[in-house]
């Protein structure tokens, strides 16, 4: 018995409680040897919602506007999945079928809120720890931290995500949470002010001044990469599979298309599957430490099928962007890693700037196109009783699925959120930088946390879609020993 | 010989006002430009009474505007703070005994509940929610009866029948057992402007016509842009 306690106190647990700088709640163990050696570390997800079951009973038309509620961040993603799913249902099919204003209306709103949402992480989330490095003290790593050291790049932080948020506005009818999408099409046409506001709008206010502000971020982050090259291709990094929908054409796009996955060295695993049977290719794992599911893709098995979604994993699956300087961008991208897919962590950020560009371009396309201010709204065809809508959510591929009764109500929904598909690939990010900043060590530092989280914070987490929740998040940290006695903690 | 129409003086809040002999008070207020907030009642319907939420002071006595009859002289107090009270109270006691949720209502931005609560600036309701279970009813095929919203106004009651005149909906069961009820045979043979009608004529989000979901676009909606009752007169805190 005294030897057990013995060998038991030898083997540590450190645990991260929440994680701070993602958007919703988690918690990071992470579980050291007697040598001090990371053994393993898992992220937790500790919320839990259970949106899939309040919803049964719901009427089918209200799923784009009730489920959205569980996200303020990225609530259009939710929105138009779930409009899509149900487009299905009242037969009005999917992406192109609908009316070419119903579509692009829905795709301007998509691509501000793929804009605000990736303006919201890069500036406000991340770039605390590329300006003053993942060292720096935590009283000035953070965006106030920002605007005091370097006041442009935080008055344009704020005001790109401002524009997205009055694209979501006038196709929304609201900044969060609108009700635009219904069920085959949209509600509404831009007005002419509308339109003209956003292509010359003043003090910067217009889809010009975002393009350029695209470049100079993609710009400062390049430099920032050239400057710190072996940490960000290195740090928290592994081989994995990437998964998104891609153009029927193998282009880009975030809005409509075929599930592609590739595997690390580009070899094409999954291609134009129709997302209406995901189901025959994706499976969901589930684990009783997370209240996170575990996707993986069927045909490869739990070991080997698990994939990577978001950014970084669109410009390893799509061949080509369809917007000139994306493009540009895309091509020094893949040049980068010599066409092979990019499997580094901290290249999210890079693949989401990239992103950020696109989606400028996108908008200011749509908003020279006609259809967005006439044309039918919507579109209606024979009713069906099961839908699946899928869409490139900022976080990555997004899935809702719904299955109705003969009453029009809601009798199943499933969801597989962005951040549920990088559940694995997270795990291997905290395990990958645990082990690079922690073995050995016999002192826990808040750099240390940090660094386990900056590898988190990379694929944008946003913990309260995946488990559909809400949170509020300092950081603690606490050290354990195996019998859970707490040895040491540490609070930001 | 065509009857003339007597008129009569009288006054709401210190306001000289004339209306029609027999009018009732909420539509005579209206008439000179007062509002008196009302759930239940619709025009040209025989009133009912049944929310009391138009609640007024009339000669010093507590009555209901809709189904008062204006009479020469008579002193109507309207605006007063002991009203106001009281009907946030009415307010506040259906929130706390339906299970409403704005967000992801169809009525949300054109409900007449959820229109004067924002009037009366109802930040939370003083009492428990008591968060009862109530059933929903989805099986008629135009209409889908969202009783966790329903005030039990009998607006429908009143005003939705179908060509031979029969009711197609009643209220079930008495006191809290109370609820509304949509008969299922003459419900298969409703139109869609029935069903319209119905949804209309409700002042929450209680019956709702299938397969319509958030056409009107936020901005557009009844109560988007001006608070209910404001073109009449502005409500006090």
């Amino acid at each position: 018995m005294v030897k057990k306690n013995k060998e038991e106190k030898m083997s540590k647990k450190i645990t991260i409680d929440p994680v701070t700088r993602v958007e919703g709640h988690g918690k990071v163990t992470i579980y050291l040897d007697e040598n001090n050696n990371v053994k393993t570390s898992r992220l937790h997800i500790v919320e839990f919602r259970g949106f899939e079951r309040f919803i049964q009973g719901r009427p089918y038309w209200e799923a784009p506007v009730l489920v959205q509620r569980l996200c303020g961040i990225c609530p259009v993603s939710h929105h138009l999945a779930a409009a899509k799913a149900i487009d299905v249902i009242v037969g009005a099919g999917t992406g192109s079928d609908l009316t070419a204003t119903g579509e692009k209306m829905r795709r301007l709103m998509h691509y501000g809120q793929m804009f605000q949402s990736h303006v919201l992480h890069f500036f406000h989330l991340a770039s605390p720890d590329l300006l003053f490095g993942i060292d720096a003290a935590p009283d000035i790593r953070n965006i106030i931290g920002i605007a005091k050291e370097n006041k442009h790049l935080a008055v344009m932080g704020v005001m790109m995500r401002k524009f997205g948020q009055e694209i979501i506005k006038a196709t929304s009818g609201k900044k969060i949470h609108g009700t635009g999408a219904i069920p085959g099409g949209i509600n509404k046409h831009l007005t002419i002010a509308e339109r003209d506001s956003f292509l010359k709008g003043k003090d910067g206010q217009n889809i010009d001044q975002m393009i350029a502000w695209s470049l100079e971020a993609l710009e400062f982050l390049k430099n920032y990469q050239k400057e710190n090259r072996d940490f960000i291709d290195n740090f928290a990094s592994f081989p994995s599979n990437h998964l998104s929908i891609v153009r029927e054409d193998g282009a880009l796009d975030l809005y409509h298309g075929k599930i592609r996955a590739v595997d690390a060295n580009g070899e094409i695993i999954l291609d134009g599957i129709d997302y209406q049977n995901y189901n025959e290719y994706i499976v969901e794992g589930v684990k009783n430490w997370s209240y996170m599911k575990f996707p993986y893709l069927k045909h490869l098995g739990k070991e080997k099928g698990w994939y990577r979604v978001g950014p970084l994993a669109r410009l390893n699956t799509c061949d080509f962007i369809p917007t000139e300087l994306a493009q540009k961008e895309f091509e020094e991208f893949k040049h980068y890693t010599k066409g092979k897919p990019n499997n580094s962590t901290m290249h999210y950020h890079w693949a989401r700037l990239i992103e950020v560009l696109h989606a400028a371009e996108m908008m200011k396309q749509l908003l020279n196109d006609p259809d967005i201010l006439s044309g039918e709204l919507v579109t209606k065809g024979e009713k069906q009783f099961e839908g699946v809508g899928v869409i490139e959510a900022p976080r990555g591929t997004l899935f809702h699925h719904y299955r109705i009764n003969k009453n029009d109500q809601i009798e199943m929904a499933n969801l597989i959120v962005s951040t549920t598909n990088n559940n694995d690939p997270m795990n291997m990010a905290v395990n990958a930088a645990a082990k690079e900043m922690m073995n050995g060590q016999t002192e826990i530092t808040e750099p240390m946390m940090n660094a386990v989280e900056v590898a988190i914070r990379a694929y944008d987490p946003c913990l309260s879609c995946a488990t559909h929740a809400l949170g509020q998040m300092p950081l603690e940290l606490t050290l354990k020993d195996s019998n859970d006695i707490v040895i040491d903690k540490k609070r930001t | 010989m065509k009857k003339s129409i007597k008129k009569v003086s009288f006054t709401i809040d210190g306001k000289k006002c004339t209306a029609e002999e027999g009018m009732n008070l909420v539509e005579a207020a209206e008439q000179n430009g007062v509002f008196i907030p009302t759930l239940c009642h619709l025009k040209s319907v025989i009133p009912s009474g049944s929310c009391r939420l138009c609640t007024i002071k009339s000669n010093g006595r507590f009555m209901t505007a809709c189904t008062s009859k204006v009479q020469e002289g008579i002193v109507v107090e309207n605006d007063i703070d002991e009203i106001t009270d009281f009907r946030k109270l009415i307010l506040e006691s259906l929130f706390v005994t339906g299970n409403h949720y704005c967000p992801s209502c169809e009525k949300s931005g054109k409900c007449t509940l959820q229109a004067l609560s924002y009037s009366y600036r109802i930040m939370a309701p003083r009492f428990p929610f008591i968060f009862e279970e109530k059933e929903v009813d989805a099986s008629s095929p135009k209409i889908y009866l969202e009783r966790n919203r329903c005030i039990l106004c009998k607006r429908c009651v009143r005003t939705i029948k179908n060509k031979d005149g029969k009711n197609y909906f009643a209220i079930e069961g008495r006191g809290y057992k109370a609820k509304i009820i949509l008969d299922p045979d003459l419900a298969m043979e409703m139109t869609d402007e029935e069903a319209l009608t119905a949804m209309n004529n409700c002042p929450v989000g209680c019956i709702l016509k299938k397969e319509i979901g958030f056409e009107e676009p936020i901005g557009n909606r009844k109560y988007d842009n001006a608070q209910i009752g404001s073109e009449l007169t502005i409500i006090n805190d």
